[in-house]
């Protein structure tokens, strides 16, 4: 419970065995209120096993499914168990979950809302094709929002009981579909969203891609899947 | 036309026919595929057998030969044929989806009842019996 929300921590994982047990112990040493449930989105390591002894509850998928099934399912368990908020958490420690009661608070007008980097606190930089992305994602989610969102493909979300209804029935499991179509598909059905800053930690395990080829990629997949999310019906 | 020609495209007609009827008869095919290229071989045949029935229709439309039609339409009608397939895939692939996120849910749910029937603690034997359950499953079709 936080103020008097009953809140559900979603957190799609695959293969993160080597953060997956001390992400789940901090959210619940800094939540003890709320109910953890990982996704094991089809891992072939002990992610699942490691997820439940720390006090996660555990739903595992009989294979991999992508971030935006493993995310469905999240809504759908939060839907069922009648949770009145789910935050998606990523499963690398990237995410503080101190700023999850922020994230709550600013549910109070908005259905969901996006913890954003570059919106003041912390101090994530990235450069080239991938930021040209980025920006060109901010602008025209700013402008169906009506609202300034920096941070459009953050993992970290809280979304609020009407929310979690449209997503556990609608929720697209394909790349950037779990971000940006998302977004675009709540903006377009008139729900409100809002971003709250928060910092970004470095993650425990893995690393980022600084390939300037991959970015380039990443820029022309974002290009398609923002323009199909806005003619799709 | 040539004879031999005439002869080897209306033969392979008939075994591409003959394999849809066999697949058909085993219950290998969908009916709603079956009848489709069914369909398609009715009309081929005959093509196959007299190239010039078309003649007349690729004449009005401003197409030399007969042939030439039947050429562009087969392509037509294959890109058509490999669109639909796209998106049969599509969607056996949501629906798999679907029910691969509902055995989850179950697994979960199935989990957390054992647990308030036995206590703490025996859902994860549990879970470990489920597990090992599907790897030696897994091994066997692969010994298959």
């Amino acid at each position: 419970m936080i103020n008097n929300s009953r809140v559900l921590i979603v957190i799609p994982a695959l293969n993160e065995a080597g953060s997956i047990g001390d992400v789940v112990r901090e959210v619940r040493g800094e939540l003890p209120t709320v109910d953890v449930l990982v996704v094991d989105d089809g891992s072939t390591d002990d992610t699942a096993r490691l997820a439940a002894a720390a006090g996660a509850i555990v739903a595992r998928l009989p294979y991999n499914l992508g971030v935006g099934g493993a995310m469905r399912l999240g809504y759908r368990y939060g839907y069922e168990h009648d949770y009145d908020v789910v935050i998606q958490v990523d499963a690398d420690g990237q995410h503080d979950p101190r700023y999850v009661p922020k994230l709550v608070d600013a549910l109070s007008e908005a259905d969901l809302v996006i913890g954003a980097r570059f919106a003041g606190e912390g101090d994530y930089t990235v450069a080239g094709p991938r930021r040209w992305a980025m920006a060109m994602l901010s602008w025209v989610l700013s402008l169906l929002a009506h609202t300034r969102l920096t941070d459009t493909t953050s993992g970290f979300r809280a979304a609020n009981r009407s929310a979690i209804e449209m997503f556990a029935f609608w929720y697209p499991v394909e790349y950037l579909g779990d971000t940006i179509e998302t977004l675009v598909h709540a903006c377009r059905r008139g729900y409100r969203v809002r971003q709250v800053p928060v910092a970004m930690r470095k993650r425990m395990a893995g690393t980022p891609s600084h390939s300037p080829v991959k970015a380039m990629i990443y820029l022309g997949r974002a290009f398609a899947v923002l323009t199909l999310a806005m003619i799709r019906r | 036309m040539n004879v031999r020609l005439t002869i080897l495209t209306a033969c392979i007609g008939l075994v591409v026919l003959a394999v849809i009827l066999e697949l058909l008869r085993r219950r290998q095919l969908r009916e709603k595929y079956a009848l489709l290229w069914l369909g398609t071989l009715v009309v081929i045949i005959p093509l196959a057998v007299f190239p010039g029935l078309l003649d007349n229709l690729a004449g009005r439309v401003g197409i030399a030969s007969g042939v030439s039609l039947v050429l562009f339409l087969g392509i037509v009608f294959l890109l058509l044929v490999c669109v639909h397939l796209s998106w049969e895939v599509s969607r056996l692939e949501e629906e798999t989806r679907t029910l691969a996120e509902d055995l989850a849910l179950l697994r979960t749910e199935a989990m957390a009842a054992i647990a308030r029937i036995q206590g703490p603690g025996a859902a994860g034997k549990n879970e470990d019996v489920l597990h090992r359950t599907e790897t030696e499953a897994g091994t066997r079709n692969d010994q298959q």
